[in-house]
């Protein structure tokens, strides 16, 4: 039994415009101490996902409505707030993009680290204290007890990021949901947070979905991924599968125009014509169709199902078969 | 053989940084600590470089938005670095520059028309009826229909308005383009479109870039040379192959291990370096990178290596590389 099962999830938001459907009958499961990567561009609801799932969704404006959330076999969708808000940070931390919104500037590291405790464990303050300050070491902040008393400004990103970490770690979760956790920070600071990341799956047996944009990311990290376009999965698998055998012509661009270290200097770049659709005029049938070279006319009138290729290898697109 | 387009000598830019509850204490940032460096007509030079090395700072002296503390910039063999204001004009003319944002660089009150004639009115080219025309040109070139003239930045998205800024650069035929982090705003299927566009503009106008970009693979695959930045200082530069295939500084190897490769197969060993990038206001004695380098000698922290040839138009600031 999968620890987490997001089955077709839809989210709407409502806007002056009318009402926006962000996220389309998302699916995917999260295999015990596995990764799992979803990726896509700006606008494809992959954060969305993430806040649906944790139900964190702005109000009133964001709105579930429909699909399941199965955590740990209980429906979070139907959750009352309170046990909702067990759930949160204890079950399952959250680790957001800028770790300097993330963390309240007029509070002391120490403070916000100690608070997830109190409110979660049976701590007295001395514990979660002894506690906090055995976390930060262990998210690799060096004089963990000096910082304790410090200010997230006189921290550098990557150490907030870190912070931030620990935070989402306080309580063990079983589940940790990393919204590009690295996007805001340099190469070598990533890689460093990455590999913390992946140290503390191992070591705490941890599952993790990562939100990214960046499919280096995904290769180096995930066991399986989602890929999404205009808030529908386009394709989902292992990471072998999409790397290795991508079925969808959109998964397909993205791996070939990215440049890589070992690209021909100012070669030219295959490209994905045109953009993403805005959600408020999105076409009917596939969603990828005006930029997707295989597109034939029956992609504008029939939306793709969701099928199985081999395992759990699964495109949402009428030509896989052909291409 | 002509000489170089540009040649930098010995620039620096440091930043006074007042402290204090008086502002009295007086601390130096030096943003920019003696680079030099040398373009050739129809060459890429790529910078790249972690966020606070000075490499946007750099960027803005060549293009003397900043004046710089001290130094030479030569454009065309002459002396730029301390021309005032009218003088500079013809070199504005010849020198241009492409921001992050285009967002923020473009003046949200005024249509794409009026930002893409505002450089032919101030440079006193043209009359109204030729201005019109070369607009129509510009944003053909760009790959924009001509009725965009009419409607105003928010129109567009990331990647179309990035294509208004880069109109409005080759808008005076200039013969060095200042690109500063072009693609980084932009979603992966878009930057491979702008990147190819500069590609095609490089070849067809023969133009100049100075490449800054914090991501290796974007500045390997635009440059002919790649210069990396580190605290104020270049560390290495050589041909983009070179660095990629043979770095040298160890900093650039750790630059290159740290970059995630979109390959799932690729098994990862990462010299993952500790710590963060010290402050330019107080940088670390000796070689700026000794603290964080893992084969650093007691001479490195005194001593600071200088630019020296290591192979072919190859260098590297490291006491330890090889002669």
């Amino acid at each position: 039994m999968a620890l987490l099962d997001v089955d077709s999830l839809v989210t709407e938001f409502v806007t002056d415009e009318g009402r926006v459907r962000a996220v389309d009958g998302v699916s995917f499961t999260v295999e015990e101490g596995s990764t799992v990567g979803i990726v896509g561009e700006s606008g494809c609801g992959k954060s969305v996902t993430a806040l649906s799932i944790m139900r964190l969704l702005p109000q009133p404006m964001g709105q579930l409505v429909g699909g399941a959330v199965r955590f740990r076999e209980r429906d979070l969708t139907q959750l009352p707030l309170e046990a909702m808000e067990q759930v949160r940070g204890n079950d399952i931390g959250m680790v957001f993009q800028e770790p300097m919104t993330a963390l309240n500037p007029v509070h002391t590291i120490g403070r916000q680290l100690t608070e997830v405790m109190l409110l979660h464990r049976d701590f007295s303050a001395d514990q979660a204290t002894r506690e906090a300050v055995q976390l930060l070491e262990r998210v690799g902040i060096p004089s963990p007890d000096i910082r304790m008393g410090e200010y997230p400004h006189q921290l550098s990103g990557g150490m907030r990021q870190r912070v931030v970490i620990a935070i989402a770690l306080a309580c063990r979760p079983a589940l940790l949901i990393a919204d590009e956790p690295t996007t805001a920070l340099d190469v070598t600071i990533q890689a460093q947070i990455l590999e913390l990341i992946k140290q503390l799956q191992s070591d705490l047996g941890m599952s993790v979905v990562l939100i990214t944009h960046d499919l280096g990311v995904i290769a180096e990290t995930c066991d399986s991924v989602v890929v999404m376009y205009a808030g529908r999965v386009a394709e989902q698998g292992s990471v072998y599968d999409i790397f290795d055998r991508p079925a969808h012509p959109y998964t397909r661009g993205l791996l070939s125009s990215i440049p890589r270290l070992d690209t021909r200097p100012k070669s030219k770049l295959s490209v994905i014509d045109g953009m993403v659709p805005g959600l408020l005029e999105l076409p009917s049938g596939c969603r990828f169709q005006n930029r997707c070279q295989h597109a034939v006319p029956a992609c504008g009138s029939t939306d793709p199902v969701h099928e199985q290729i081999e395992g759990s290898h699964c495109v949402s697109c009428l030509r896989w078969r052909d291409l | 053989m002509t000489g170089p387009l540009l040649e930098v000598v010995d620039l620096t830019m440091h930043f006074p940084v007042r402290e204090g509850i008086l502002l009295r204490g007086h601390k130096v940032n030096r943003a920019v600590d003696g680079v030099s460096l040398a373009i050739m007509p129809g060459e890429t030079l790529g910078l790249v470089g972690e966020s606070g090395c000075g490499k946007s700072t750099l960027g803005r002296c060549i293009s003397r938005l900043y004046s710089p503390t001290s130094g030479t910039i030569r454009f065309e063999g002459t002396d730029i670095t301390r021309l005032g204001r009218s003088a500079l004009m013809p070199f504005r003319q010849n020198i241009q520059m492409i921001f992050q944002d285009p967002m923020e660089s473009l003046n949200a009150r005024h249509t794409v028309g009026e930002i893409l004639e505002e450089p032919l009115v101030i440079h006193r080219l043209g009359d109204k009826v030729s201005r019109a025309k070369r607009v129509r040109e510009l944003l053909d070139i760009v790959g924009l229909p001509a009725r965009s003239a009419s409607r105003y930045p928010f129109e567009f998205s990331g990647g179309q308005r990035q294509r208004i800024g880069i109109a409005r650069a080759i808008a005076l035929n200039p013969r060095l383009i200042i690109c500063d982090e072009p693609v980084s705003a932009l979603d992966v299927s878009i930057q491979s479109q702008i990147l190819n566009l500069l590609i095609e503009l490089q070849r067809e106008f023969n133009l100049s870039y100075l490449f800054i970009a914090h991501d290796l693979a974007v500045v390997k695959h635009v440059s002919d040379r790649v210069a990396v930045m580190y605290l104020g200082r270049i560390v290495e530069q050589a041909p983009g192959e070179a660095i990629y295939r043979g770095p040298v500084h160890p900093y650039t190897r750790s630059l290159i291990a740290a970059v995630p490769v979109p390959d799932p197969h690729r098994e990862v060993k990462r010299e993952v370096i500790a710590g963060d990038v010290p402050s330019p206001i107080d940088p670390p004695a000796g070689c700026h990178f000794h603290p964080r380098c893992p084969m650093a000698e007691p001479r490195c922290r005194q001593e600071v290596p200088l630019l020296r040839e290591v192979d072919k138009q190859h260098t590297s600031a490291c006491h330890l590389s090889p002669n």
